[in-house]
């Protein structure tokens, strides 16, 4: 067992699978002899050496099309593409192309890759560097997403993407790669598509992901101080395949739904879970199902604006705890 | 402009050493893709294909030359007009007119159609129908050769339009960096869907222009000759698969009809067709292996059999069952079928 930063895990986990896996290679912008702008893959290219850990010019395309190609021929390839919001600059390949060759295909191509950006905000950079993006990527039949909240979790689900033969968008969350956590020693492996409960409750239902999983968490805690309100906190950890049963069993149990979510209201990932939970758990609910999200807004850089952006614990509390008690 | 809408002959010439044999397959290849891309013509006016489809009629040098060229085991990437560049890897007739006309015989029984003819155990990786989207994929295609060692290679054939589009500039100095064993084709058939490329572009030739700016070689040659197109072709595979690095070649050549089914080519000034029709490249071919001695009957022969494969695959694909519904679920993800959740 070992503490760990949710940056050390990234390295770790590509490490980890690089180490098994002699076709697993990784490439993008510094992330080779810098060590990447979030210092999230140092040291991989002292370890695997220059033919393994490509530094690429300032071309996402090229990322992104290189590594489908390298893909569909046989290799295992790590794409990053630094922050989240530039998957705008080489979205054919989230849209078209990755989720769409299998199928167009007939089964004749795969394309066994896994993207990995930074996302999400609280780092003061502002509409075009801060945003969460797991929404853009969600929508892609073929495609399949994940956002670990916590260094252990990195570790396992990054190794699940990269052993999955599907194409993955990895949404590291920025504000998170300094948290430490605990990690136990030898391989990790998790499994795509489950959802963990992080916090049993009886009287509401908290779904979260990526930094809002700790914010959700420490809500939960303040509602119980203050109010004595239960509340389960779920991990959705996977948008793409998501865990539908484990989220169902929980709003049976606690007949009330809160989502939290740092992208922008509309068509935000909750809405989606919420469809599905009007559609299938309709009769277990006690309420309405409340969205918690960013506003519909482009993501102000000063920390004051910012912060009354992005759900804090305090809106989630507050927001809670008037739903509960209307 | 007028100077570039006039047939061409290159301005790389290659010098001239292809065997009896490959020549004649050069032709066997040329007239089978006139042919197939006719009858995909027909089938069409006869309302037997739907949806779209992107001929070659008239660019059949390209494709033959390059095919005869390539290796077993090299990997071809097309774009939405990518029927010839399928067919000359050795797809059957029957596959190409059956995905066309969406029969259950289809070369992905339906699934992609006609701007996604996939092949790979044939080495066709697909046909990209997002302009410019498949050089990076071919680079990569051609990064994983290299990773491993082994001597295959990439080609990517794209046309003119495609040279003005991001993804272009960044496959080139992508694979240009790394060396990558992976041939760019650029075929220059003049017109941009429907818009004259000089029109909209810097500099006269759209590929071999902007060769220099990834330190690669300008190389600009008649597209409707397929030795000339072989010779090249067989240049830049050597370089490749000797670990010199990618090449880019533009071949000057032209397409008789519009840019797709629904285009007349109206925008064409008047007798610019039957110039390009005087160099047309099956028939200058076959006047040349006359001219060296060829029996026309021998070519005869040839045009009669591949005119009996494309009638019955014709025939074939007109008796095979419309593609089969059960189909519609599956493949989306690796598990075979198409569930996002439990």
């Amino acid at each position: 067992m070992a503490q760990l930063t949710y940056r050390e895990a990234v390295a770790r986990g590509i490490a980890q699978e690089m180490a098994r896996d002699e076709n697993v290679v990784l490439l993008g912008e510094d992330v080779a002899k810098a060590g990447g702008v979030f210092k999230a893959t140092v040291g991989l290219f002292e370890q695997f050496g220059p033919k393994r850990v490509l530094d690429t010019p300032i071309s996402e395309q090229a990322i992104l099309g290189a590594a489908m190609g390298a893909a569909m021929t046989g290799l295992r390839p790590i794409a990053e593409i630094m922050f989240a919001d530039f998957l705008g600059v080489c979205y054919d390949y989230i849209a078209n192309e990755f989720p769409k060759t299998r199928y167009m295909s007939n089964g004749q191509v795969s394309c066994p890759l896994v993207v990995r950006c930074g996302n999400g905000g609280g780092a003061r950079f502002g509409a075009q560097h801060s945003q969460s993006v797991e929404n853009w990527c969600m929508q892609f039949p073929g495609l399949k997403v994940v956002s670990p909240s916590s260094p252990v979790d990195v570790i396992g689900l990054l190794a699940a993407a990269v052993r999955d033969p599907d194409p993955v968008v990895f949404l590291e969350h920025k504000s998170l790669y300094a948290v430490k956590g605990e990690v136990p020693d030898g391989e990790i492996l998790d499994t795509l598509g489950t959802a963990r409960i992080l916090r049993p409750g009886r009287d509401a239902t908290i779904l979260a992901l990526g930094m809002m999983v700790p914010r959700s968490l420490q809500a939960a805690e303040a509602l119980q101080a203050k109010y004595g309100i239960s509340c389960e906190v779920i991990d959705v950890r996977s948008l793409v395949p998501l865990d539908t049963q484990c989220i169902l069993g929980s709003v049976a149990r606690t007949g009330r739904v809160f989502t939290v979510e740092e992208n922008p209201r509309q068509l935000g990932w909750g809405s989606e879970l919420v469809s599905i939970i009007a559609d299938e758990a309709f009769y277990d609910l006690d309420g309405p199902a409340v969205r918690i999200t960013t506003p519909n807004i482009p993501l102000p850089a000063a920390d004051a604006l910012e912060d009354l952006a992005i759900p804090s614990v305090d809106r989630i509390v507050g927001m809670i705890h008037r739903s509960l008690t209307a | 402009m007028t100077q570039k809408t006039r047939p061409s002959a290159g301005e790389t010439a290659p010098e001239r050493e292809i065997s009896p044999e490959k020549r004649l397959e050069m032709y066997r290849l040329q007239v089978l893709l006139r042919q197939a891309e006719q009858r995909a013509y027909d089938l069409f006016l006869e309302n037997k294909i739907k949806g779209t489809s992107h001929l070659s009629l008239g660019q059949e040098a390209v494709a033959a030359g390059t095919a005869a060229a390539m290796r077993p085991g090299d990997l071809s990437f097309c774009t939405y007009r990518g029927h010839a560049h399928t067919l000359a890897r050795g797809v059957p007739v029957e596959k190409v007119l059956g995905e066309l006309m969406g029969r259950d015989n289809g070369l992905m029984r339906g699934k992609g159609g006609s701007m996604h003819l996939t092949s790979v155990e044939h080495g066709v990786m697909g046909s990209y129908a997002i302009v410019g989207a498949h050089l990076p994929i071919a680079c990569g295609a051609a990064w994983r050769a290299q990773y491993k060692g082994d001597s295959d290679v990439s080609v990517c054939f794209f046309g003119d339009g495609a040279t003005n589009i991001g993804a272009f500039h960044e496959a080139l100095n992508f694979a240009a960096c790394r060396k990558l064993p992976v041939v760019f084709v650029c075929e220059n058939n003049l017109y941009m869907e429907y818009t004259p490329i000089t029109e909209v572009t810097a500099v006269t030739h759209p590929g071999a222009d902007r060769a220099s700016a990834y330190g690669l070689e300008r190389i600009v040659i008649d597209g409707n000759d397929a030795d000339v197109v072989y010779l090249t072709l067989s240049k830049a595979f050597a370089r490749a698969r000797a670990g010199e690095g990618p090449s880019l070649i533009e071949c000057l050549t032209y397409r008789h009809s519009g840019h797709s089914r629904a285009d007349p080519a109206k925008y064409r000034p008047p007798g610019e067709l039957d110039r390009w029709k005087e160099r047309d490249p099956v028939s200058i071919y076959r006047k040349r292996l006359e001219a060296e001695g060829v029996p026309g009957a021998t070519l005869d022969a040839i045009e009669a059999q591949v005119r009996r494969v494309v009638d019955d695959a014709t025939k074939a694909c007109e008796a095979a069952p419309s593609t089969s519904e059960d189909i519609l679920f599956t493949d989306v993800y690796a598990d075979g079928g198409c569930s996002w959740r439990n």
